[in-house]
């Protein structure tokens, strides 16, 4: 329990950090959410007053403490550039974060649904059938990025074959199926470049198991090879398999971003763009504490549930 | 915390390929052409009867600012917020303004009173009928009259000292001096008295009827079946989308997702098989724009130098495939009455006459300056790269300053703090928008030029109401800003529209608006 208390100190540290640096940062570089909203030609006194409506013109460090104690009571404020709309950051995130998390979901189901049994198999009959050629292919597919693959996919599944129509997202309130359809491509290009280190790294742990003692033993015993694999090796080699996946879901969830811009989603990644560009940093500060709570929160959660499945790491530390 | 900071750069690295409009580009009078079919103009490119009926899908660059349009400032946002609402009159494609929601007008001998008559039968989205209260507090909160701080809303709109209802369907605008021009401030919208949601649920006179809004994605517009104008609009509903970038539009426009696309580049337009291109002009004023307060542009033989030295034609030619117009001072060509075309080619390219002027200037070596460009904007880069070129010849060195839209608002419009820089402005139907900017006490003469004989051509151009004699001094201060090489002025941009080839009826603008009333699928 110790280990979990200092843990989360550690991480209220760095969330603190995070967020510092994020505000500080727009204190650094040139341009006003003020002039944006108003335009090129407006007055100065205009410019002026809106400043002083959306508290701009109060001290910096005033500013900070203010927003902090909004996000502790979950108030993040309104949002800059949709202030003509009474606009709040809540309301604009309500409409983002869904999108976000269910091309993350989709995303993480196909990495699953995929990478285990393609690992298992190379596992099992790569050695005869020519692993280099298996570990090749999985090395260049991994090596691509989710956006490039995204942009091959539009250009091929959108244009060639017209399987999709990129641009046509449709939103999860007015047609869930359609929506979850336009998921799929974008999702699919997630996924990949993920499956395939997930593919690799199961294909590793399993060849490192097979050399163990305790299949040895087993075969020893007059075991079978499937019966080897699918009874005792895969159990302990899933094991490190998890911390992977972990880290997995936490950069899916956040860091679809890219992917969200090639195929014109109305996700975070998208607000968070135009929030920089439009100086609006309630927002921004808003998706840089998301994707910061859940990089950590869910390597935090990984740490611990390892210590519980695995009691050996509890010694470790 | 590393993450975060991945992102925040990665985000940072895609701003770059964002692009923001800065002026909003208007449009030209005809449109010419389609890049498979030949030349046809788009105005009579009917191919038979328009039809009614159908959705159409219209890209944006630019998230709305505000749904109220007296709110509204985005040049991106007023052009689509055009299609719901209209003022006491509105522009028509000659540039011309005619009456909307009046019927007639009236202008004093002295220009201090307008007098409208309504045009009977025009009502409100909502079903109301729009009465002389309506037009009264309109025009009023857009004054500021209404408001507390007496600010005015809209530019321009500050001149109104009071609106008086004569009878239930005469309304008069009072000004509190003389302003022959002042007629191209009432296209403001007229709105219903004391409606509270105009900002949730807009509520005008246009065409269009509101349906829905979702920030950062669309707005849905569907066709007002009660418009007092009869026969448009055709289409049934109209979505403007907000594109994700410049980049993965392309893609949408080759898919088929979006059905109409104003703002294609020479580039995007190559590359685009699927769809129509209309040409037209963006109205807008680009030049190389001089800070007449620094040296060495204090010296006008060093601004003339320039000129000479500059090869317009093939700027046009490298960074626009050869579209465009040339111009010779600050007015574009799609105000067509005020523009003096006889001074397009006061400086002919002449590179030894450059050297010469530079020489008696006392610069025989040359000299070398910064220019100040808003990165966001690629036309504007690739013709200061173009400029670059073109003034070794003469030993000018020029350096490019890419910056960040954001500063160039505050550093180099507002703050005057540049030598040099290249951007394209806009303007209203009133010559006065664009020839004020090189007025010696006006706020936004961003060139610091000055010169009395200027000043006075101007405030007589301003303060006439006779049309001729205006149209005369208008060409007359022209040619002023054109002698004293003000600025290089360079061109009026093409304006490129990627169309459905079921598409037609799109309109060109001498300003920023796009109109879908006129639009029908076939």
């Amino acid at each position: 329990m110790r280990f979990i208390g200092k843990k989360i100190i550690t991480v209220i540290l760095t969330l603190l950090l995070v967020s510092f640096v994020t505000f500080f940062a727009f204190e650094v570089i040139p341009g006003d959410p003020a002039t944006n909203l108003l335009g090129t030609d407006a007055a100065p006194e205009q410019i002026a007053s809106l400043r002083t409506q959306l508290g701009l013109d109060r001290p910096v460090m005033e500013r900070y403490v203010d927003w902090l104690g909004g996000l502790l009571r979950g108030d993040l404020g309104i949002s800059y550039q949709y202030y003509q709309h009474n606009m709040t950051v809540a309301d604009l995130l309500q409409e983002r974060v869904p999108v976000t998390v269910t091309l993350g979901l989709l995303a993480f189901a196909m990495i699953l649904i995929t990478s285990i049994p393609i690992g298992i198999l190379g596992a099992r009959f790569g050695k005869k059938n020519g692993t280099g050629l298996f570990d090749t292919g999985n090395q260049a597919v991994m090596a691509i990025p989710s956006f490039v693959i995204g942009i091959l996919f539009v250009y091929l599944f959108g244009i060639v074959i017209e399987w999709f129509t990129p641009g046509s997202y449709v939103s999860y309130k007015e047609n869930f199926s359609r929506f979850l359809a336009y998921l799929i491509t974008p999702a699919a290009a997630i996924a990949i470049p993920k499956a395939a280190m997930v593919v690799k790294f199961l294909k590793s742990e399993i060849s490192g198991q097979m050399h163990l003692d305790y299949v040895r033993t087993a075969r020893g015993k007059g075991a079978g090879e499937n019966r080897i694999l699918f009874r005792h090796v895969l159990k302990n080699a899933l094991m490190p398999v998890s911390t992977v996946l972990g880290v997995i879901v936490a950069e899916i969830l956040a860091g679809s971003l890219v992917v969200e811009q090639v195929f014109n989603l109305p996700g975070m990644g998208r607000a968070l763009i135009t929030a920089i560009s439009a100086r609006d940093y309630p927002v921004v500060q808003a998706i840089v504490m998301y994707i910061a709570v859940l990089v950590i929160g869910i390597n935090l959660l990984v740490d611990i549930l390892y210590r519980f499945i695995d009691p050996r790491s509890r010694e470790a530390v | 915390m590393r993450k975060s900071i991945l992102s925040k750069v990665k985000a940072a690295a895609l701003l770059l390929v964002l692009t923001v409009v800065l002026c909003g580009c208007g449009d030209g009078k005809e449109g010419t052409g389609a890049n498979t079919a030949g030349p046809t103009t788009a105005s009579d490119d009917t191919q038979g009867e328009p039809k009614y009926g159908g959705n159409i899908v219209v890209g944006i660059q630019q998230d709305l600012d505000s749904l109220d349009p007296h709110l509204a400032v985005g040049a991106g946002t007023m052009e689509v917020l055009f299609n719901m609402f209209e003022g006491l009159v509105k522009p028509n494609r000659e540039g011309d303004l005619v009456p909307a929601v009046a019927e007639s007008y009236d202008v004093s001998e002295d220009s201090t009173v307008y007098t409208f008559k309504l045009r009977s039968g025009v009502t409100f989205h909502n079903g109301a009928p729009v009465t002389a209260e309506d037009v009264k507090y309109s025009v009023e909160r857009c004054a500021g009259i209404l408001s507390e701080d007496g600010k005015p809303l809209q530019d321009g709109l500050e001149a109104v000292k009071e609106v008086n209802i004569k009878d239930a369907s005469t309304v008069e605008v009072v000004l509190s001096e003389g302003d022959s021009e002042f007629i191209s401030c009432l296209t403001v919208a007229i709105l219903p008295k004391d409606y509270k949601e105009q900002a949730a649920k807009p509520v005008g006179t246009g065409p269009f009827c509101f349906v829905s809004y979702t920030a950062g994605q669309n707005i849905v517009m569907k066709k007002n079946e009660n418009y007092w104008q009869k026969g448009v609009p055709y289409l049934d509903q109209v979505e403007f989308r907000v594109v994700a970038n410049t980049d993965s539009v392309l893609m949408d426009m080759k898919a088929g997702a979006i059905d109409l696309y104003p703002y294609l580049t020479d580039a995007q337009a190559k590359e685009l098989d699927n769809m129509d291109i209309l040409y037209g002009t963006s109205n807008l004023v680009q030049a190389l724009y001089l800070n007449n307060a620094k040296e060495p542009f204090n010296k006008k033989e060093v601004r003339q130098a320039l000129c000479y030295a500059i090869d317009r034609q093939m700027i046009l030619d490298m960074v626009a495939g050869g579209k465009g117009t040339l111009i010779g001072s600050n007015l574009y060509p799609g105000l067509k009455s005020y523009f003096n075309a006889d001074i397009v080619n006061t400086y002919p390219h002449d590179t030894e006459k450059a050297k010469e002027l530079l020489a008696q200037a006392g610069y025989p070596n040359g000299f070398e300056f910064t220019v100040r460009v808003p990165s966001n904007y690629q036309f504007h880069m690739d013709t200061a790269q173009v400029i670059v070129e073109q003034l070794k010849e003469i030993g000018v060195t020029m350096k490019i300053d890419a910056i960040d839209w954001n500063t160039w608002v505050s550093d180099v419009y507002a703050g005057r703090n540049f030598e040099a820089t290249v951007i394209g402005v806009d303007s209203t139907l009133a010559p006065k928008d664009l020839m004020l900017r090189y007025q010696s006490e006006y706020g936004k003469n961003m060139c610091n030029y000055k010169s009395d004989e200027y000043d006075e051509v101007l405030a007589k151009a301003i303060a006439t109401i006779k049309q001729d004699e205006k149209e005369t001094l208008y060409k007359q201060a022209q040619k002023i800003l054109a002698d004293d090489a003000a600025s290089v002025f360079l061109q009026d941009p093409a304006k490129l529209v990627a169309v459905g080839k079921n598409v037609k009826g799109y309109e060109f603008y001498p300003l920023f608006v796009q109109d879908m009333s006129t639009v029908y699928l076939q």
